[in-house]
């Protein structure tokens, strides 16, 4: 009894497993052969900074059940620091720079979850808009931040590792997808490791996780800084890879909300929602375009897409709230273990 | 027993407050000796609950404060030591209710109680086998998330998690309630020979003073937030009035009215 280790209680899922692996050997080897500029530029580098942010939003939200509304704030934080640190430390490897700007974001975050402590749920939400708020005046009014641009708006540096550039569409998309590869699988290990039951333990019923010795206080800052880290580096990849410039309209309350919808239709508390949810948001403009452009020819202009695109997504949100609130990564789920026992029944 | 060192957990004159405003115990007294089960009883809102979370220094996270008395948990002023530092001391807690971590496995909640206390590999893994000893229906679920299995095994897995902690004081609020008379008596069972088998001291809330009564040494009666009578359990279970008011007039001798005077 109890053989296996209790600590590595990873259900069984070869094919889990082996689909990541098949994934990854895809997105670096066969994705960049035969990939176009468009891919990689409008939808891949998006694809991968949303899903980074968005996963970095769930370890907080999903995992410890704590809400944030100021997502776009730490990617602005993990953004701005990046671009501060190559500015005036210009001998800095790009990879350090990034690991500083997280931390930098972990920081402002730690300090943006000290709330926590006393409040939860919407109050909470509240408190981190407070910083949403504050991120953004302090981004406009300290020019030092931006190096004195009148406009905020300042160009990022180049992709450069060890010789390597990385500054066309394709290496940019590389150098995001090895971001996300590396950070997916720390979060991985996290999410498994005592810390990371200790986040779920917090979230399911608090005071129980108290009597059984969980230090909820410190737990609590630590999920918002694991998490400030993990989102800040998502800055740092869309400002860099993405966007290739720095301004804070680009991390306004907006960003903050596409990254919580992410997160709720991909699935709270799910790894691989962050990805299903940024798929989903990346994609759905794209299709939504080509079906209206089809079906309505040119009366469909970019301001109907805008509004086309919200109500479809609000209603979107509310049909996975009411139908599956585990997400598209519970319906995946339910469709792959489907499949699975029509190839093998009885097992 | 009159002995300063056998004295496990101390509680003197406490009064606490809710909000600010509502006064939830006003004067309770109450000790309990090193392998002792002591029996805590009294109706819905005597403040039974409360006590026990002062008990674990819990009244701040749910908006209360104590605001008079002390409660010493083995030398340590509980007034003053963190929850998780009172868990690693030895008193560990089963909240009233049976709340699980829903999410997480049977497994992965008994091993959340060891690592509370700080347990190592090799300790968690012998304590798992020894809560799976003590309750065997465990082990078929042990890998399901504690959010589907029945009231009666959730109240193992509390209990069991606690236990993961290797309290020296378990503290349990209500561990019948909403549970079928089979698996409390089991419950019960298992408790009852951890205090015999190993000497674990016992403080139980419990409304039902008849299982109470059966399995404690001692008890302690709350009333409107007050201790109002402390004795042996032999002597409650023969005290007329305590049958009258807890037990119900047919748990017993016939109610003192229709005995002659």
């Amino acid at each position: 009894m109890a053989t296996a280790l209790p600590l590595d209680l990873a259900r069984p899922r070869r094919t889990g497993a082996a689909g990541i692996l098949l994934l990854l050997a895809l997105a670096y080897g066969l994705v960049p052969l035969l990939g176009t500029g468009y891919l990689f530029e409008a939808i891949l580098t998006p694809f991968l900074a949303l899903a980074l942010a968005g996963l970095g939003l769930n370890l907080l939200t999903g995992y410890a059940g704590l809400l944030s509304l100021g997502s776009a704030a730490f990617m602005a934080v993990g953004a701005y620091a990046a671009f501060n640190l190559s500015l005036r430390l210009p001998g800095l490897p790009l990879p350090a720079t990034i690991l500083l700007a997280g931390l930098v974001a972990a920081a402002v975050g730690a300090v943006a979850g000290l709330p926590a402590l006393r409040l939860r749920g919407f109050y909470l939400a509240v408190s981190t808009l407070a910083v949403q708020f504050f991120v953004a005046w302090a981004l406009n009014r300290i020019g030092w931040l931006s190096n004195d641009s009148p406009s905020g708006i300042v160009a990022a540096p180049r992709l450069e590792v060890a010789g390597l550039s990385f500054d066309d569409a394709r290496g940019r998309y590389l150098f995001s997808l090895t971001v996300v590869a590396v950070l997916t699988f720390l979060a991985w290990r996290l999410v498994r490791s005592p810390t990371g039951r200790n986040l779920v333990a917090i979230r399911d019923h608090e005071t129980a996780a108290r009597i059984v010795g969980v230090k909820v206080a410190r737990t609590k800052l630590l999920a918002f800084a694991l998490s400030s880290f993990i989102v800040g580096i998502a800055g740092v990849l869309w400002a860099f890879a993405y966007l290739r410039t720095v301004e804070p309209a680009g991390f306004n309350l907006d960003r903050s909300f596409q990254i919580l919808f992410i997160v709720i239709i991909g699935g709270l508390g799910t790894l691989r929602g962050a990805f299903l949810g940024a798929g989903f948001i990346v994609v759905l403009p794209l299709v939504l375009s080509r079906l209206g452009a089809a079906a309505l020819g040119d009366g469909f202009d970019s301001g109907t897409l805008e509004m086309v695109q919200r109500i479809v997504l609000g209603a979107l949100i509310v049909a996975v709230l009411i139908r599956e609130p585990a997400g598209l990564a519970a319906l995946l789920d339910r469709a792959l273990n489907h499949a699975l026992r029509r190839v093998r029944p009885r097992s | 027993m009159t002995d300063h060192n056998d004295v496990l957990l101390r509680v003197e004159a406490l009064e606490a407050v809710y909000g600010g405003a509502v006064q939830a115990l006003s004067g309770v007294d109450l000790t309990v000796r090193r392998a002792e089960i002591v029996a805590l009883v009294g109706a819905n809102g005597a403040g039974k609950t409360t006590l026990l979370r002062a008990i674990s220094n819990l009244l701040p996270a749910t908006r209360g404060q104590v605001t008079a008395g002390r409660i010493t948990y083995d030398g340590r002023d509980v007034g003053r030591t963190r929850t998780d530092a009172l868990v690693r001391a030895g008193l560990v807690g089963v909240l009233e209710g049976r709340h699980c971590f829903r999410a997480l496995t049977v497994e992965e909640n008994l091993i959340a109680g060891g690592l509370g206390r700080g347990s190592g590999r090799a300790d968690l893994r012998a304590d798992l086998e020894q809560v799976y000893a003590l309750f065997p229906r465990l082990t078929q679920k042990r890998r399901l998330p504690a959010g589907l299995v029945s009231g009666g095994e959730q109240q193992m897995v509390a209990i069991g998690r606690a236990l993961m902690g290797r309290p020296r004081l378990l503290v349990l609020d209500e561990p019948s309630m909403g549970l079928s008379p089979k698996v409390t008596a089991e419950i019960y069972r298992v408790l009852a020979d951890l205090n015999r088998r190993q000497g674990l001291t016992l403080l139980i809330a419990e409304q039902s003073v008849t299982l109470a009564l059966r399995h404690a040494h001692r008890s302690v009666v709350l009333e409107n937030g007050r201790s109002v009578l402390e004795g042996g359990a032999e002597t409650l279970r023969s005290r007329d009035d305590i049958k009258q008011y807890y037990l119900g007039p047919r748990a017993g001798a016939p109610a003192p009215e229709r005995q002659p005077a």
